[in-house]
């Protein structure tokens, strides 16, 4: 180059310097899509985001005021495909007053001949109402083991947040769905499980 | 824009001869300088000629698919498999097909046709010598962004025939959606095809810095921001969506693939993991994406309007930042790809709001180029041509795009042929037909040889009338109800499904014609002079002979204020 002058080394300078300052733009964006994967956990547990539903302790749950108010709550059982398990909600559905604690059974039994470790997902509908449904105790905090042929009862202790009542979104819902799922744990696949259901 | 160029002294062999050193325009021998090429223009060069090919192959699997679609029922499928390399291949297997052929061609069109010609082909060539840069600021790195590219392709192109999930091939859509893409596909071809957007992706990361320095830095003096021509204004913006919505989709694909075959659950709720913010992270990438195709085509359009109008850019000010705002605004409107995955009724109406808002900045473009046109001198020469029709397609792409941005129609309509006809009226009409028209603006300043305007009109009729032809019926099936991604249909689709692949092949012989057009102009073609628009050239690559000297602005041109009308 004929131009090879105390500008042009300055310029070369110059340009190393933007493009570290951008090449960092770019890991820090790299850096927030995987810190995406917490914020996002912790966003859906804050704000109820996808029907979330809400752990609290005993002392909180000791705080709350039963109202006058009903709201009818149905309970709903799903297994992963091929998980051999049978897992059903004791009843089907129940009326529940606003701020008073419930508790409703779920049973599960192993149909297979190997013990199966299995993990329950949840979420309630309408997504909105994720965030005042209160949760004290749920068969879905830990794994559940099931021997082979064993059934077990399972509790949830709930209560629906009187908080809702002052929601204009969710405050003239009658009826919630509280949703189950259970998983084989991640892993696991000791049980031959065919999650891509191809059959091959 | 306004860079006037002096009429007298370009920039060029000849008189360069006499006052500079014979090494300035040495080129290197064939082996290194193709293929180990550090000059801009060669690199954009191979991304054209890369982008070509690749876009005939994506092309190439969109007729197999128009053909199996021409009529209800299933055909060729069986014989597609086949031809993959698939021997007895069962029903499962050639429906799998189907999802490779969608699959590939979407991920072909927009990493290795659309973006590798419009940034990679034109922002190489062009963004150093409207600025008045002697090349790009990393000129080593430009080449390996450009191989990363091709190695990204090969990496796409060996997914097809190794085992996906029920048989050759990644059929997970361009979109690659958990838990389809994790323990829905077993098999090495989705990590082929997950990996090639990585190569990709890494490949457009480092072109994005190396644009966004080299327009910081190396603008030529009295080339203010405010003076850049609005080709450049558009790459800039484009480099930094690049640079902020690629990294997601790293950090989303390498979580898939580590869902894939290490046992994490990030995706996947076995393990308090959640498919869809796969979605989340997607889309968070993939609609600052398709503001990544389609600006730099903004910028040429309006490069082209204002040459043949004869007149600088109505509101030009307006038109630079409105590109500003539609980058930034497309950074918060990704959930509207998402309205039927259950979200309240608040998020929708943000969400669709936001959406609406984009159609403000893009309608102050539309408008600009109409007012630039306003009372000019208009020229329709073939560039001018591509160019209105440019802004016809992509108008009624974009009243499409108002429709869809509302989360009650998506609802009704989503996932359905409408919004594949919206889709291809934004890209493949309004991206490519931005593409031919940069093609026929710059094609002899590039190469050289003047390409005949004759041919250049008929490609553009035939064109026009057959992407139409393909797209337009597709509104309707879409209205009907008419699902995407299906190799079949019901009878009631017919009608309209037919004349949608009697456009394919009237598109295609369009395609023909552009070659035939290239031959013409390497054999026949007139010798270029450097400005063979004539007065409405006015950035600096017009002050320069045609095709440029391998070494331009060994002095720097000064951007005379006065000159300057906009």
């Amino acid at each position: 180059m004929s131009l090879v002058s105390a500008a042009s080394i300055s310029l070369d300078h110059r340009n190393r310097r933007t493009a570290a300052i951008f090449a960092l733009f770019a890991a820090l964006m790299l850096g927030l899509g995987f810190a995406s994967v917490p914020l996002y956990r912790m966003f859906c547990q804050v704000t109820g985001f996808g029907g979330t539903t809400q752990r609290v302790s005993e002392a909180q749950a000791a705080t709350v005021q039963a109202t006058g108010k009903t709201i009818t709550v149905r309970f709903d059982a799903n297994v992963e495909r091929g998980f051999p398990w049978r897992f059903r909600p004791e009843q089907v559905k129940d009326t529940v007053t606003i701020g008073a604690r419930d508790m409703a059974i779920y049973t599960a039994r192993n149909l297979s001949d190997k013990p199966i470790t299995g993990m329950a997902t949840f979420n309630v509908e309408p997504e909105y109402v994720g965030k005042y449904f209160d949760k004290v105790q749920c068969f879905c905090f830990t794994e559940q083991t099931l021997q082979p042929g064993q059934e077990v009862r399972m509790p949830v202790l709930y209560y629906v947040d009187p908080a809702i009542l002052d929601d204009k979104e969710a405050r003239d819902v009658e009826s919630i769905t509280l949703s189950y799922t259970f998983h084989p744990i991640a892993g696991d696949t000791a049980n031959g499980l065919d999650r891509t259901g191809s059959g091959s | 824009m306004a860079t006037t160029a002096p009429p007298e002294g370009f920039q060029g062999h000849a008189e360069d001869h006499a006052h500079h050193d014979h090494d300035h325009d040495h080129k290197p021998a064939f082996f290194a300088r193709w293929f180990m090429s550090t000059n801009h223009k060669d690199i954009g060069t191979l991304y054209l000629i890369f982008a070509i090919f690749a876009g005939l192959i994506g092309g190439a699997f969109s007729g197999m698919m128009r053909l199996e679609l021409a009529e209800p029922g299933i055909q060729y499928l069986d014989t597609f498999t086949r031809l993959f390399g698939a021997t007895n291949p069962d029903f499962n297997a050639t429906l799998n097909t189907w999802n490779v052929l969608i699959t590939a061609h979407g991920l072909i069109m927009v990493f290795f046709m659309v973006m590798p010609a419009i940034i990679g082909g034109f922002g190489n060539w062009f963004v150093p010598l409207m600025i008045g840069a002697p090349d790009m600021a990393f000129p080593r790195m430009n080449n390996i962004s450009f191989w990363l590219t091709v190695a990204g392709f090969c990496s796409l192109m060996t997914s097809a025939f190794v085992p996906g999930g029920y048989g050759l091939g990644s059929g997970v859509g361009w979109t690659v959606y958990a838990p389809l893409s994790t323990y829905g596909s077993a098999g090495p071809s989705t990590d082929f095809a997950i990996f090639s957007l990585h190569l990709a992706g890494a490949g457009s990361i480092m072109g994005a810095i190396n644009f966004i320095t080299t327009i910081f830095n190396m603008r030529a003096p009295g080339m203010t921001m405010h003076k850049m021509p609005l080709f450049v204004w558009s790459v800039l913006v484009t480099a930094f969506l690049l640079l902020l919505a690629l990294p997601v989709l790293a950090a989303a694909i390498t979580m898939l693939i580590t869902d894939r075959n290490f046992g994490t659950t990030f995706f996947d709720p076995s393990g308090g993991g959640d498919p869809v913010l796969y979605q989340h992270l997607f889309w968070f990438f993939g609609h600052p994406e398709v503001y990544i195709m389609i600006l730099p085509g903004f910028g040429i359009i309006s490069q082209i309007i204002s040459t043949f109008s004869k007149k600088p850019v109505f509101g030009y000010l307006g038109m630079a930042y409105a590109m500003v705002a539609i980058g930034v605004v497309g950074f918060i409107v990704w959930a509207h790809h998402m309205y039927t995955t259950g979200m309240s009724v608040d998020t929708k109406m943000y969400f669709t709001a936001a959406t609406m808002v984009i159609a403000v900045p893009t309608g102050i473009k539309i408008f600009s180029w109409i007012a630039t046109m306003w009372g000019g001198s208009i020229e329709f020469k073939s560039p001018m041509v591509w160019a209105i029709g440019f802004i016809f397609l992509f108008t009624v792409g974009g009243v499409t795009g108002v429709y869809l941005a509302s989360g009650g129609i998506d609802d009704v309509v989503h996932d359905t042929y409408f919004v594949v006809a919206h889709f291809h009226y934004v890209l493949s009409m309004g991206a490519v037909t931005a593409l031919f028209a940069g093609f026929y603006y710059w094609f002899p300043k590039m190469s050289g040889r003047m390409h005949s305007e004759f041919l250049a009109h008929v490609h553009f009729w035939i064109f026009f009338i057959g992407v139409n032809t393909i797209f337009f019926p597709q509104h309707f099936l879409g209205l009907q109800g008419m699902p995407r991604r299906y190799p079949d249909y019901a009878e009631a689709y017919a009608y309209w499904n037919e004349i949608s692949s009697i456009g394919y092949a009237i598109m295609a012989v369009s395609i023909g014609v552009w070659f035939i057009n290239i031959i013409y102009a390497y054999t026949m073609g007139k010798k270029a002079e450097g400005n063979y628009w004539g007065e409405g050239a006015t950035t600096l690559e017009w002050t320069l002979s045609s095709p440029p000297p391998f070494h331009q602005y060994e002095t720097l041109p000064v951007i005379d204020d006065k000159a300057h009308a906009h």
